[in-house]
């Protein structure tokens, strides 16, 4: 028996190309327990959306994962055939993207989408009971049910992404993935929806990742925080432990280069470089030629991913820039 | 007569876009994207336009630069070679203008010709303008490259923009901005598109450029956090029109306006411990298509009462030292 929604263990995902292969996500371990959520962040190309779509097994045809073990309620879904995994897809695992006009049909009314999603998973229900739970899911999402007939263009966008929210919730799944869903927004529209997805997480008690680039959102929406750099998860704690006292040189970068509204207006941080080319990543630790400490020892050995204190996880040979 | 010290004074500056309009038909519909805009820019000056999408800060950039010509009002360029009117230019005169105002776009990838090399890029401007030798030119687009931190110079100079990252290429499209020595340059949301590790180099070295060069910057952006570090002043704009203009700090701090206060209390913190006040407003922002006159922000306005909707949207006027704001209920 376990309490952990989602393990994956030494998930590794590479991109084969044409250059050879794409070190998209190497050796990625972390867990989810019911009703918690992680957020992840990282720079574009760190590997944040390749891992969302290898939980979910959505991969490219040039993507293979090569190692790992992805546990979702216990059952590893990395060896499954595409038709096992359809199970778990929607019912178990079911994910919000950046671009809600791309996840939704421009043909189909909202209702009908959702309903097809439910059809699918929960063929148990009558027809009226389908019904009742749309109108249930749009008062989840703060959408009127009175729209639920129209197509997503008559939308707005902060309303077609609560639309694929609804139907993200459609067959009560015990994990979301949300990828950057509300980066295409303006301010105040995201703020409101950020509100809303924080309050059905918590009233359905479900576990949820949160994919973003940007750093003060992930603070709003979740509890633990995961950072990526280069296709590997570089550290792992607490939001307030990852915010106030972050020990990977990267992350502390990272929190000193983000400019805040409130507070007193620091200096920010500015790393040197470019993130790596994942074709030809660096020997060693990926983050070394940016990193203000790097020795020697982070040049040629890859740091292990380990527990530095309580539940604080980091790969760094140098944790807190110590020698 | 315009102060000296003032090196761009915007009156009066309207665009308005007509919908839905056929060759045979006239349309009596506009979009009033940019409406009465009134704003000084001191020389040495970095201005923040900030807003939601849709709000028309692009489109003031735009007239600014005249890459979209204004239906009304004037825009006054001082400069060593005296005054003019950007709104009403012509010609010659229009390419002479040129030298003077640089615009640096949003999407590093889709603002450079592909099959130009960086040399070309950096360098189209002084062609254009027909300024120095080659030579000169060469030296010039070299030691700019420096300057902006693609260093060594020749190691860039003939590599095409696909071969550069974003980081790289804002650098490039900065550059090419200032290679002619402009007194102003339009920033259209010059950093949005990058990382936050990149961005930040990319911010201190807009800001760097400034103080040497004597650049003056317009800086659109929806980022009120990187507006309070480019920026001397904000302009905060509604559906056309500034609803509220002062020192950065004092705007940030001390909101007046209605609006102002929703959009600062929704912009997310960088930090869990932080709570925030609520959003007192609602939905999202709508098309200004023949506005009614009154105020335009009165659908959203938590504190607007009856005055609001049957007076002309308010002026936008000096509460107190410096603070403009447009609004009949502060």
């Amino acid at each position: 028996m376990t309490e952990n929604v989602l393990e994956v263990n030494d998930l590794t995902m590479h991109y084969m190309t044409r250059k050879g292969p794409v070190f998209a996500v190497d050796n990625v371990t972390f867990s989810l327990k019911r009703g918690e959520s992680l957020g992840l962040v990282g720079e574009s190309g760190c590997g944040k959306t390749s891992i969302a779509i290898s939980l979910l097994k959505l991969l490219p045809e040039n993507a293979n994962i090569l190692g790992g073990e992805i546990r979702l309620n216990a059952t590893d879904i990395v060896p499954l055939a595409e038709s096992e995994i359809r199970k778990f897809r929607w019912a178990n695992i079911a994910m919000v993207f950046q671009a809600a006009m791309n996840s939704l049909n421009p043909v189909y009314t909202v209702e009908d989408q959702i309903l097809e999603a439910m059809q699918e998973h929960m063929g148990h229900l009558e027809e009226t009971e389908m019904d009742e739970r749309v109108d249930q899911l749009f008062r989840l999402v703060g959408l009127d049910p009175a729209f639920k007939d129209q197509y997503p263009h008559q939308y707005s966008g902060g309303m077609r992404q609560r639309a694929v929210i609804a139907m993200a919730l459609s067959c009560d799944p015990d994990l979301i993935i949300a990828d950057e869903p509300t980066t295409a927004l303006d301010v105040i529209v995201q703020d409101a929806l950020l509100k809303q997805i924080k309050l059905i997480q918590e009233q359905l008690d479900m576990a949820m990742i949160y994919i973003s680039h940007d750093v003060a959102v992930i603070a709003e929406v979740s509890e633990r925080v995961g950072v990526m750099y280069a296709g590997k998860l570089v550290e792992l704690a607490s939001t307030k432990a990852i915010f106030h006292h972050p020990i990977h040189p990267y992350t502390m970068a990272l929190m000193s280069s983000f400019p805040s509204i409130v507070g007193d207006k620091t200096d920010l941080v500015t790393l040197p470089g470019e993130p790596p080319d994942l074709l030809n990543p660096p020997p060693g630790c990926r983050f070394h030629p940016r990193c203000p400490y790097a020795t020697e020892k982070c040049r040629e050995q890859e740091p292990e991913f380990k527990e530095h204190e309580d539940n604080h996880f980091a790969a760094c040979w140098h944790p807190g820039g110590e020698a | 007569m315009v102060n000296t010290d003032t090196l761009v004074a915007i009156k009066d500056l309207s665009k308005l876009y007509p919908v839905g309009q056929g060759i045979f038909r006239q349309s009596d519909m506009f979009v009033h994207a940019v409406s009465n805009f009134n704003l000084e820019i001191k020389r040495g000056e970095s201005v923040g336009l900030v807003g939601e999408s849709g709000c028309g800060k692009t489109t003031t950039g735009k007239l600014l630069t005249r890459l979209v010509d204004p239906t009304e009002g004037n825009i006054i360029l001082n400069t060593e070679d005296g005054t003019v009117d950007i709104a009403h230019l012509k010609g010659k005169e229009m390419k002479r203008f040129r030298r003077r105002v640089q615009m640096i776009f949003q999407d590093p990838y889709e603002s450079m010709n592909p099959r130009l090399t960086i040399y070309d890029i950096v360098a189209e401007p002084l062609d254009v303008q027909g300024v120095g030798s080659i030579a000169e030119r060469e030296a010039r687009v070299a030691d700019l490259l420096e300057t902006v931190g693609l260093t060594p110079a020749s190691s860039f100079l003939f590599r095409y923009p696909h071969e550069l990252s974003g980081g790289q290429r804002q650098r490039v499209a900065i550059a090419r901005a200032l290679v002619i020595e402009p007194d102003f340059v339009v920033a259209d949301e010059p950093t949005s598109m990058l990382d936050v590790s990149v961005r930040t180099g990319v911010m201190h070295l807009m800001q760097d450029l400034a103080e040497r060069l004597e650049v003056t910057y317009l800086y659109i952006t929806h980022d009120l956090a990187v507006a309070r570090y480019m920026c001397d002043r904000i302009a905060v704009m509604y559906l056309g029109k500034i609803v509220e203009l002062s020192q950065t700090e004092e705007v940030l701090h001390n909101p007046k306006h209605p609006y102002t206060k929703a959009l600062l209390s929704a912009v997310p913190i960088p930090d869990p411990t932080y709570t925030r006040s609520e959003v007192e407003i609602k939905g999202g922002i709508s098309k200004p298509v023949n506005p009614l006159p009154r105020c335009r922000f009165y659908e959203r306005c938590p504190i607007a009462d009856s005055f609001c909707e049957s007076n002309d949207h308010p002026p936008l006027e000096d509460k107190g030292e410096g603070h403009f704001t447009a609004c009949y209920k502060v």
